[in-house]
């Protein structure tokens, strides 16, 4: 036998076999990275263009220009100043604001107090490098060619900023207490739902997992249905309830709705639904075994609860706290709406972008936005993967024994919180149908007259019905295919794990960040890809691409527990992939993938975030109507347009339930015995 | 069993080298499979068996090395340019497929008229045995019967290879001896060569024409289930397959021996140096009974060799059905114990007894000696 040193040299490229690559390996290969090519457009490049647009600095260079003034008669009688020299005589402008945005432009009658345009002085300018940019009016001249302007053409004279990179847009905003505060606030904010809505969701999961309580599904049911609306629905039920016409005002004892009490309990409804589906889980996968080795220890109920219960499910409790934390910290919807004067940061970046037009602070915001979302999600991450290192072990399903004290309080305890879900949801229906709210509560459809107000219609209904519709269609093509190269192709792993971070990065990225980033991006005009802005592709691909991970993750699960031998088989027998992949792995996969159309209608129906930024007047969108009604003022059709958001749902829910069992019916007919 | 000196090489490894990373999982391994052979790769798990079955087909090409099919080189190419039928542990059955849709995946879409698939998949369903299973899905069939379609699906193409990774592993041991015998009767009836990868010794033994015996990545030995049996080439290859006993020694100056204690053994097969430490191994079945009507001329258990006999106390005896396992013990074979299976005859007839007294004999042709450690490359 040969050492193995003696294998060294040998194994040199010379001697290494070089395997040939299929056909199949070629065609996996080229759509993974025509996918990763469209990820990369999609996310990677609107995220750089965004982030260097953070770090992009701007300044006016005084050292740049050189003036020289002459007397009335037109001499030039004194010697020319740098504009440095003018400021240092007379401190027109203060050093800190020389700092500007991209657009600056700085006159520089400024530097002149005795200017009049009436005067015939007359005024010669010169830039002193090549890079000295002024503009007369809106032409431009740069460079280091003298040019002689008299009072009238002067006053149009302004000078434009010279582009670096560095933190100063950082200091300006932590230097910004209006700005600065939004961190404290949104910490907050969302640290308080985060306690809240855990606690409320794990007694509700509890008591669906734990008790013997009737109506469980009927439970489940009210409970998933948050998710069905947009974030902002709960801030106009609260604004009915207890805003300053609401007739349960009275209950928050002088306190305002518009405020932090408000974005709390409209982030509790929201958020409800993802922590409570999470504590579900970790309570059901817990092992059985445990607590009858807690019995036969005599141990009390209230030990057995703080020693198994609890443990069992601080993964999940973890996991649904950083879900609930990230959820609310980049939510913009609801701040919008029922925030008041209390600035969040996601509020900040669209007050930034869409009020003050200031871009380079909006990237500025989303930039510190991102680092607590980027915080939560790899925490999540870690704790995810710990999980499914629980359930893998063999626990045996926990069944609950009846309790009638035990259980008349879980019922009575969820009823409860499903009287909240139903109440917001019912106000707001009620609100719609309500003439005049509260001076006319007569019933009638004015408010669903959507063509008469701000926001865009009816039209808006129906392309966020075409958004939804391609968004599930396109999106779970891409996603599925996708997750397949990553789960199916041979080698090439620095691809694959390339592509799976790309895959996985969405989550982390707040929707206002992601729209923020595709104005960068696609609104430049050198960009080639600049005439899908303003179109129904640029929505379609922004929503695809903010709701890709989870999918992506759903699409990955359901093919690890396809065989792995099955892509060895058909090669065996000569059948390219795709064959067997339209004819098992498709079909096989069939529930997620209805699973993943299902998650993008719904998200695109109620997404407000990223397209809040990318819509047009030809597309505008049903979530944003609801906002932008809300915004002039028409509260009532607002809640219209956001109940038939809800109802829109309904109804894609009812038609994928229907739809899975029938498609179920025809290609899961082997999982019967 | 095997015609290894006149059929003719199909499949040929040269010097395949398998690395994942700093390990090498293959070291140098050469293989000749003939046309039509039955071989097994035995050996524990880790062992490298799998990898080089992976090598074989293309799902994991050896790092170095040539693979030669039929004259022909195929180390470079992909799985779909191979000729071969696989049957995974798993049977990787299409769940959403029919039975006859499962066998007829890889001759749909290769040119053969519907008529005569039909017919093809009506002949191997008869040929696995299970002409009635057609329209059921595989969820709706046993371990064994999937197997079965398994098989069928991987020769439906007529493959010159038939690959088979431990095919069986996943049965119950009824079907899985059941199955043994089929799939064996199956591959003789088709001639195809077939390479089936087991860590079970008791199958590769039953099934093969050859057995490869693999460890730690390198070829222990290669050879007939009878050779790989009795004629072990390493003290590996005596311990993985079947039962034996180790007794450590020394080998002796005087010829072919071995000293164990103050005994001295002779061993036929013993070519070591003198002084080496040696372990010396016996199986329990090649250990002959001497009881008191050993002395009878003609007597099946009369004293071949008196050197090789040694005065064993019976420690303990346990019932196995169709034989005796008894553990014997003597100052003489050193510490240890040594395991002998005796026939229910010799057990009745010698009347060995638990705290008995008896004589074995350990014939020098079955006691065979390896270096205690490891030997220096060659």
């Amino acid at each position: 036998m040969s050492s193995l040193d003696a294998l060294g040299p040998d194994v040199t490229a010379k001697s290494r076999i070089k395997p040939k690559l299929g056909s199949d390996d070629w065609i996996m290969r080229g759509y993974m990275i025509v996918l990763a090519v469209y990820l990369i457009v999609a996310l990677a490049l609107p995220l750089y263009a965004m982030l260097s647009k953070a770090f992009e600095t701007s300044r006016f260079d005084l050292a740049q220009f050189e003036v020289q003034v002459s007397n009335e008669a037109g001499a030039y009688n004194q010697p020319a100043a740098t504009l440095q020299q003018l400021n240092n005589q007379g401190n027109f402008i203060a050093e800190g604001d020389l700092a500007t945005s991209s657009d600056g432009r700085l006159a520089l009658t400024k530097f002149f107090p005795d200017f009049s345009f009436r005067s015939p002085v007359k005024y010669r300018l010169r830039g002193l490098n090549d890079e000295a940019v002024y503009l007369v009016g809106s032409e431009r001249f740069e460079g280091t060619k003298p040019a002689e302007f008299d009072s009238n053409t002067f006053r149009k004279v302004v000078i434009r900023p010279i582009q670096g990179h560095g933190l100063a847009n950082f200091a300006t905003y932590f230097s910004t207490p209006a700005l600065f505060q939004s961190i404290q606030n949104s910490v907050f904010i969302a640290l308080v739902s985060t306690i809240i809505t855990v606690s409320l969701a794990f007694g509700f999961a509890y008591a669906l997992c734990r008790s013997c309580m009737p109506f469980k599904g009927v439970f489940r049911v009210i409970a998933m249905a948050p998710i069905l609306v947009p974030s902002l629905l709960p801030g106009i039920a609260l604004v009915y309830l207890f805003g300053n016409q609401g007739f349960l005002k009275q209950f928050l004892m002088g306190e305002s709705i518009y405020g932090p009490i408000g974005i709390v309990v409209g982030s509790v409804f929201f958020t409800f639904p993802h922590a409570m589906i999470i504590i579900l889980i970790a309570l059901s996968i817990s092992d059985a075994r445990l607590y009858e080795a807690a019995v036969s220890l005599r141990a009390s109920k209230w030990r057995t609860f703080w020693t198994v219960t609890i443990p069992g499910a601080r993964y999940g409790l973890i996991s649904a706290a950083f879900v609930v934390f990230n959820l609310v910290i980049t939510d913009f919807g609801l701040p919008k709406v029922i925030g008041g004067q209390y600035n969040m940061l996601a509020v900040d970046i669209y007050k930034q972008v869409i009020g003050q037009q200031n871009f380079q602070m909006g990237a500025v915001v989303s930039v510190v936005l991102l680092i607590p979302a980027l915080i939560a999600y790899i925490v999540d991450r870690q704790v995810q993967r710990k999980q499914v290192a629980l359930l893998s072990a063999r626990s045996v399903v926990y069944q609950p024994k009846p309790s009638r004290r035990f259980d008349l309080s879980c019922l009575a305890y969820c009823a409860l919180v499903a009287l909240f879900i139903i109440s917001i949801l019912g106000i707001c229906q009620y609100a719609a149908l309500v003439k005049f709210w509260p001076y006319d509560l007569s019933l009638g459809l004015t408010n669903y007259d959507f063509d008469r107000m701000d926001g865009g219609g009816w039209d808006a209904y129906r392309n966020s019905i075409m958004l939804a519709l391609m968004t599930a269609v396109i999106g779970t093509v891409i996603i599925f295919t996708g997750a397949y190269m990553v789960e199916k192709t041979k080698g090439f792993n620095k691809g694959r794990a390339g592509f799976q971070f790309l895959a996985m990065l969405p989550m982390a990225i707040p929707g206002m960040v992601l729209g923020l980033a595709y104005i960068f991006f696609f609104n430049n005009p050198a960009n080639p890809l600049n005439f899908i802005y303003g179109t129904m592709a640029i929505l379609v691909i922004c929503t695809v691409t903010h709701f890709y991970t989870v999918s992506h993750l759903t699409a990955v699960t359901a093919l690890k527990q396809i065989d792995c031998e099955f892509e060895p088989v058909a090669a065996s027998l000569k059948q390219p992939f795709y064959r067997l992949f339209s004819r098992v792995t498709v079909p096989v996969c069939m529930p997620a993938i209805l699973d993943i159309m299902i998650y993008l209608f719904v998200n695109a129906m109620t997404t407000v975030s990223a397209v809040v930024f990318l819509y047009s007047s030809k597309t505008t969108l049903a979530s944003v109507a609801v906002l932008n009604m809300d915004d002039a003022g028409d509260i009532a059709p607002a809640a219209a347009m956001g109940m038939m958001i809800f109802y829109t749902n309904v109804v894609a829910r009812l038609v994928h339930a229907v739809v899975s069992r029938y498609v179920l019916g025809r290609t899961q007919g082997w999982r019967q015995r | 069993m095997g015609q290894a000196s006149t059929a003719e090489t199909y499949l040929k490894i040269e010097n395949v080298w398998k690395a994942f990373g700093d390990f090498y999982a293959l070291k140098d391994i050469s293989l000749q499979v003939n046309r039509g052979e039955f071989v097994c790769f035995l050996g524990p798990s880790g062992c490298g068996k799998t990898t080089l079955l992976r090598a074989i087909a293309g799902l994991d090409i050896q790092t170095t090395g040539a693979v030669f099919q039929d004259g022909e080189d195929i180390s470079a190419l992909p799985p779909s340019e191979r000729d071969f039928g696989i049957v995974f542990q798993s049977y990787a059955l299409f769940p959403n497929l029919t039975v006859e849709k499962n066998i007829a995946f890889g001759l749909e879409n290769s040119g053969i008229a519907r008529a005569d698939i039909d017919k093809r998949v009506t002949e191997l369903l008869a040929l696995v045995g299970l002409p009635e299973q057609a329209k059921k899905f595989p969820a709706q069939l046993s371990g064994g019967q999937q197997q079965r379609i398994a098989l069928a699906r991987a020769i439906a193409m007529s493959p010159g290879l038939l690959l088979l990774d431990e095919p069986l592993s996943a049965l119950d041991a009824k079907v899985r001896v059941h199955l043994r015998h089929e799939v064996k009767d199956l591959q003789r009836k088709l001639g195809v060569t077939t390479i089936m990868v087991t860590h079970d010794q008791e199958e590769a033994l039953a099934m093969a024409d050859r057995i490869v015996v693999m460890n730690h990545g390198v070829i222990e030995q290669v050879g007939t289930p009878t050779d790989v049996y009795r004629e072990p080439v390493s003290l590996f290859v005596a311990d993985f397959i079947g039962e034996t006993n180790q007794l450590d020694g020394v080998a002796d100056k005087k010829g072919k021996g071995v000293k164990m204690g103050k005994r001295r053994f002779a061993s036929a097969t013993h070519t070591h140096a003198d002084g080496v430490d040696v372990i010396a191994v016996i199986r329990p079945e090649d250990i002959i009974p001497h009881g008191d009507g050993a002395r009878s001329p003609g007597a099946p258990d009369k004293v071949g060799e008196p050197g090789n006999t040694v005065e064993t106390t019976v420690d303990e005896m346990e019932f196995l059905g169709s034989f005796w396992r008894t553990r014997l013990s003597s100052p003489d074979l050193g510490s240890g114990q040594v395991v002998a299976d005796f026939s229910i005859n010799a057990v009745r007839r010698m009347d060995i007894q638990v705290g008995g007294r008896m004589r074995i004999e350990i014939p020098s042709d079955r006691l065979k000696v390896f270096a205690a450690a490891p030997e220096p490359d060659k």
